[in-house]
């Protein structure tokens, strides 16, 4: 991808960003709040102090992870949006390691592998269906997004339950937590796995011969056939990569979040993480490095929801309302030349400046 | 176990089957003319909120109304977005489910009591009784509506517009037909039957709404759609199916010796799981328009 062509990705998100953030207010508005004072208390409770950002940053960690897993398919030309339920399993896989009682150096590693290949596992019947008989992702991803659920529901009901605590699972143990980066926060060292992995997606996509039949697939999969690259094997490992990333945001939300380092029943704070995380790599146009900086702006929107709750009043969710209006545009392939139609349409000739008048002078 | 007792699930499942085959009817004619709207999810659950509102304010039927609205103007912007302006469909598709999700939970917090919203008894849509239990009206809807659209598609010249325009849209455009117009009405029509089985659920069936009231039906109802192979008659089958199941788990909820051998939690998976399991058997044999899911652009 050529330097101009990020720049058009750049231009297009951000025209895409302001018109979400438009509707957003006209909605805000229309609920009888305050968008001003919204918005200041969203972006203050983002940025505003090195506490915000922590918790922004916080809030990425797991964002990154599941993007990645959305963008190696969407890359391949695949609509993987099976994060959800892969990282429910893979946070499941990290707190059932703790029920065996282990040392910590071997906890720690066997907690994060076992939530890596609870995640590839459960997105296994996906490429297989799809391989074999072309069962659309689309729907066999959200069906076993919902068959986890209800299998999460039951581990953590019956076989990972606290027994001094029915809401809750067993805690992850002391010597298997990711160490906190900055004390007092949310935020700890699993912010480095998360941007490692990014780093790995994209030498992996674009620095090894498998990223480029991958990348070749998703551009155009007649002329890939033809080129000899086998579909199956694209769609095995897209599918498997895309697990093992989801697995381990489970794992970095689990083994990373203070205070419980456990998962309630109704799982409140992983929900939703896998969905978040397909908009996240749509506003970081599926590129690694465009995800992290979208993963911490929509971490940040979430951080500093929680502000704009309790300073305007408005509910969290609007973050998401915004966030589903952005998608939307950002669909359209060419947002920006549709707006350009603007500086086509000319003011009347009494509002135009000398210099406007003479142009169209020269140009007649 | 008696017959009433089997006559009982039968109704049960009658009454579930409503929204799935509502909404997979509507994305058929969708399908058939090109777009594949993921946000048929999103388009329930909204039309759900609109729907039991407009429902307390004016009675059942302008409630029906006003998800059927609510469905057809989601239905609009999804169709501009993905005709006239080339949009990617899945990545409008799931635009449209956030957006949903979002603003529904944001106006059940407005509302007052968070997560849930019950829609008043009087303002609920009576069901007709009769000796063989309470049927819901929308049911025959449900039913007729199918054989209706299974004319409209193969019997009628509107039919044959809209299906060339999802199969061939060259030829269709070289014959005068207007692409982007018709594909954006058809997906918008598809969209207001996605709203009124949102407003069935809410104002009729369940009688409240909550953030996940949709339950992943316009997902299922996409499933059904494959079922068919874009045959609305199939649709009544594969929405009688899938409605069954999805009536199971709350069969099993009075059944506490049930309860004792399969925990909840599994039955509750099964429409799910059934699901993918039919779509993996029929799918070799489903065939789909040829231009779907691609946006056109003279060349």
């Amino acid at each position: 991808m050529g330097f101009s062509a990020n720049i058009g990705e750049l231009t297009k998100t951000i025209i895409a960003g302001v018109i979400g953030f438009a509707v957003g207010a006209l909605i805000i508005m229309l609920y009888g709040y305050d968008p001003i004072s919204a918005y200041q208390a969203l972006f203050n409770g983002a940025f505003g102090d090195l506490y915000s950002f922590s918790e922004s940053l916080a809030n990425a960690s797991p964002l990154i992870l599941t993007a990645l897993t959305f963008a190696i398919g969407f890359r391949g030309g695949m609509f993987n949006i099976g994060a959800e339920g892969q990282l429910y399993l893979g946070a499941l896989a990290t707190v059932a390691v703790s029920f065996f009682h282990l040392p910590s150096a071997m906890g720690f590693a066997l907690s994060l592998i076992c939530a890596v290949l609870a995640g590839a596992i459960w997105s296994l019947p996906v490429a297989i269906l799809k391989a074999t008989r072309g069962v659309h992702e689309v729907i066999s991803t959200i069906m076993l997004n919902w068959i986890s659920q209800f299998l999460c529901f039951y581990l953590i009901a019956k076989i990972l339950v606290d027994p001094q605590r029915a809401e809750k699972t067993i805690s992850v143990a002391q010597g298997v937590r990711i160490p906190l980066l900055v004390p007092g926060t949310s935020l700890s060292y699993g912010i480095f796995l998360s941007f490692f992995a990014a780093i790995i997606v994209y030498l992996l996509l674009w620095r090894t011969v498998m990223g480029f039949d991958i990348r070749a697939t998703g551009h155009n999969p007649l002329a890939a056939t033809y080129a000899g690259i086998e579909k199956w094997k694209i769609i095995l490992f897209v599918f498997i990569t895309g697990g093992l990333t989801a697995g381990l945001a489970g794992a970095v939300h689990v083994m990373g979040r203070p205070p419980v380092y456990a998962i309630y029943s109704g799982m409140p704070s992983i929900r939703g993480l896998g969905f978040e995380g397909l908009a996240v790599a749509m506003i970081g146009r599926n590129h690694p490095i465009g995800i992290i900086f979208a993963a911490i702006f929509f971490g940040g929107l979430l951080a500093g929801g929680r502000m704009m709750q309790l300073s305007a009043h408005v509910p969290l969710e609007m973050v998401r309302v915004v966030e589903g209006i952005v998608v939307l545009f950002l669909a359209i392939p060419e947002l920006v030349q549709l707006l350009s139609f603007l500086r086509k349409i000319r003011p009347p000739l009494i509002f135009r400046s000398k210099r406007s008048q003479d142009e169209d002078r020269r140009r007649l | 176990m008696n017959l009433a007792y089997l006559w009982g699930i039968f109704l049960g499942s009658l009454h579930a089957m409503v929204p799935i085959t509502l909404t997979a009817t509507g994305e058929v004619i969708g399908e058939s003319a090109g777009l594949f709207n993921i946000g048929l999810e999103g388009i329930i659950l909204l039309s759900a909120m609109t729907g039991a509102l407009g429902a307390e304010a004016a009675g059942p039927s302008v409630g029906f109304l006003v998800g059927l609205g609510t469905g057809f103007a989601i239905g609009l912007i999804f169709g501009l977005v993905c005709t006239y302006f080339k949009g990617v469909q899945l990545i409008a598709g799931v635009g449209i489910n956030l957006f949903s999700a979002g603003l529904v939970t944001f106006w059940l917090i407005h509302l007052g009591v968070p997560g849930h919203h019950a829609v008043a008894e009087e303002s609920q849509m009576v069901n007709i009784s009769t000796r063989y239990g309470d049927f819901s009206p929308m049911i025959f809807v449900a039913i007729a509506l199918p054989v209706l659209i299974y004319i409209l598609l193969f019997r009628t010249k509107l039919g044959l517009k809209i299906r060339a325009v999802g199969e061939n849209p060259q030829a269709a455009d070289v014959a005068g037909i207007n692409i982007h117009l018709l594909r954006l009405l058809s997906t918008a029509a598809g969209a207001s039957l996605a709203g009124l089985a949102g407003a069935y659920i809410s104002v009729n069936w369940l009688g409240s709404v909550t953030k996940e009231i949709s339950a992943g039906r316009g997902f299922i109802a996409l499933a059904t759609v494959v079922f068919s192979g874009l045959n609305p008659l199939l649709v009544l089958l594969g929405g009688f199916i899938f409605g069954f199941f999805d009536n199971l788990a709350v069969w099993v909820a009075t059944m506490p010796a049930v309860q004792k051998v399969i925990p909840w939690q599994f039955v509750a998976m099964a429409p799910y799981a059934v699901t993918l399991l039919v779509v993996t058997g029929v799918i070799g044999r489903a065939r789909f328009p040829a231009a779907m899911g691609i946006p056109y652009g003279r060349e």
